[in-house]
């Protein structure tokens, strides 16, 4: 049993020993160490803390440069930084999934070590800050307003302005003795490196597509390997774009699955039971559809006939409607009208997919949208052509 | 990536090999491996490999390369489609 004193008990808040008599049980006396009510005090405030600014769980500590006391970020990640990234993943508040543009250091970067730039996204940061780990280096955060380095890219974020900008704005030129960025390669579509160079004196060198390459790319003289520049697209690399794919489809949802149950509730022989049953029918469809176009079709994106997107999405839709007919055991035109709702509602989600791949080029996806779009209306109205008026011509 | 291949004959992309002055740059940044330098001029030698990023445009210093770039995305396509080309576009 711990001894009880009163140099903790100033507030003066009674403990059950403080009586001399033995304490019950309930009532267990703490260590003399914590005070009496709730929980032991954190650490006192660091000193790195200012008012108005919160300290990020990645930094190190703060290190003193020619410009100041800047962030020195951890090469490991936390706890933190893999459920933002299982948050982001999941398309929760991804547009917010965001941290300060500026300079930061990793290791002991000093006046001649690698500057690496990139994109103010969080998931972009760590896959990054992760792969340096006993590096030396500076890592130049752009503001591409918190979206990724391609995407920041093609909207121009991720830009030959901005970097100039962050660059200035840093005062590298009196952090580095250097005159060189790198940048990862998919950042080209929004940076011009002669223009870079000629606005702030600082020269371009392509990185990596991947962070993972950097390494050896910083070992190897900064030369990347022609598969350092090749583009992959893994199963991994697809699978983890679906829930972002299926978080897109569930606002529209809102308004199309009570839509699905009035257009059940269509007909001569109304009952609720009926509209329950029908909309139930209906709704699984296109269950099957979205899971077909933004689960299937990526995943077996390799293997599926045909290059246009629109008709892989026909195709696994095709396959989700008559797994749907089957388990719900539909029959006739309902059968045929449920079909034809998976195969519309999976070849739209597919012809979505475009946009999340590595390979699909604008005018090859208005091309097939010019084909894809009215197969897909086209089916969707046979549907419900044939969903209510069923019910009343059979 | 070769796996992976897009529809055929669409890309807008155009090399002006006259005004090549064969710096490279374009077979640097292009993600699929689009260009080859061939005596000191570029040429394209996939051009169904392209994804019209306009990351060889943008770098090439004696603006040789015309592509129109572009969001490769259905949903994208199709606002500007209704709001038109120049209306602000929340995608992706």
């Amino acid at each position: 049993m711990t001894e009880i004193t009163t140099s903790n008990n100033a507030s003066g808040c009674g403990k059950s020993g403080m009586t001399g008599l033995p304490p019950l049980p309930m009532f267990q006396p703490e260590p003399d160490n914590v005070p009496c009510c709730g929980t032991p005090p954190g650490p006192p405030a660091s000193a790195d803390e200012r008012p108005g600014y919160r300290l990020c769980a990645f930094v190190e500590r703060f290190v003193e440069t020619p410009v100041g006391m800047t962030p020195q970020v951890k090469t490991s990640l936390g706890l933190g930084d893999w459920l933002g990234s299982l948050r982001a993943r999941l398309g929760v508040s991804r547009d917010r999934y965001r941290i300060a543009p500026g300079l930061y250091s990793v290791g002991a970067a000093c006046a001649d070590s690698a500057v690496l730039v990139t994109a103010n996204y969080k998931l972009s940061f760590d896959a990054l800050r992760r792969e340096l780990a006993g590096i030396d280096a500076w890592i130049l955060v752009l503001d591409t307003r918190g979206v990724n380095v391609w995407c920041a890219a093609g909207k121009k974020t991720f830009g030959t302005d901005e970097v100039v900008r962050q660059v200035q704005r840093a005062r590298l030129e009196k952090v580095v003795s250097h005159r060189q960025l790198i940048l990862p390669q998919l950042g080209a579509p929004g940076v011009a490196a002669h223009l870079v160079r000629k606005a702030c004196g600082f020269t371009l060198v392509w990185g990596p597509i991947r962070a993972r390459d950097l390494k050896e790319f910083l070992a190897t003289d900064r030369q990347a390997t022609a598969v350092m520049r090749q583009l992959t697209f893994t199963m991994a690399e697809r699978v983890v774009l679906i829930p972002v794919e299926i978080s897109l489809i569930v606002k529209p949802s809102l308004w199309i699955l009570p839509a699905l149950f009035v257009l059940s509730a269509v007909s001569p022989h109304f009952s609720l039971a009926l509209v329950w049953q029908r909309g139930r029918d209906l709704t699984t469809a296109f269950g099957a559809g979205v899971v077909s176009g933004a689960v299937l079709t990526p995943i077996l994106l390799p293997w599926l006939p045909w290059r246009s997107f629109y008709l892989k999405g026909l195709l696994t839709g095709l396959i989700g409607g008559l797994a749907v007919v089957v388990g719900r055991r539909a029959v006739g035109w309902d059968a045929l009208a449920m079909v034809l709702f998976c195969m519309a509602v999976s070849s739209y989600a597919a012809m979505n997919f475009t946009g999340a791949t590595p390979y699909a080029s604008p005018s090859g996806v208005e091309k097939e949208m010019r084909r894809g779009l009215p197969a897909q209306v086209a089916a969707m109205l046979s549907s419900v052509v044939l969903w209510v008026g069923g019910q009343f011509w059979f | 990536m070769k796996d992976f291949r897009y529809l055929s004959a669409v890309s807008t992309l155009v090399l002006h090999a006259e005004l090549c002055v064969g710096c490279g740059s374009c077979a640097l940044v292009c993600p699929h491996q689009v260009f080859a330098v061939r005596e000191k001029k570029a040429t394209i030698i996939d051009l169904d490999g392209c994804m019209e990023c306009g990351a060889c445009a943008l770098n090439c210093p004696v603006s040789a390369i015309s592509v129109t770039p572009g969001v490769g995305c259905a949903s994208y396509i199709i606002q500007t489609w209704i709001k038109g080309k120049d209306a602000v576009i929340e995608c992706c």
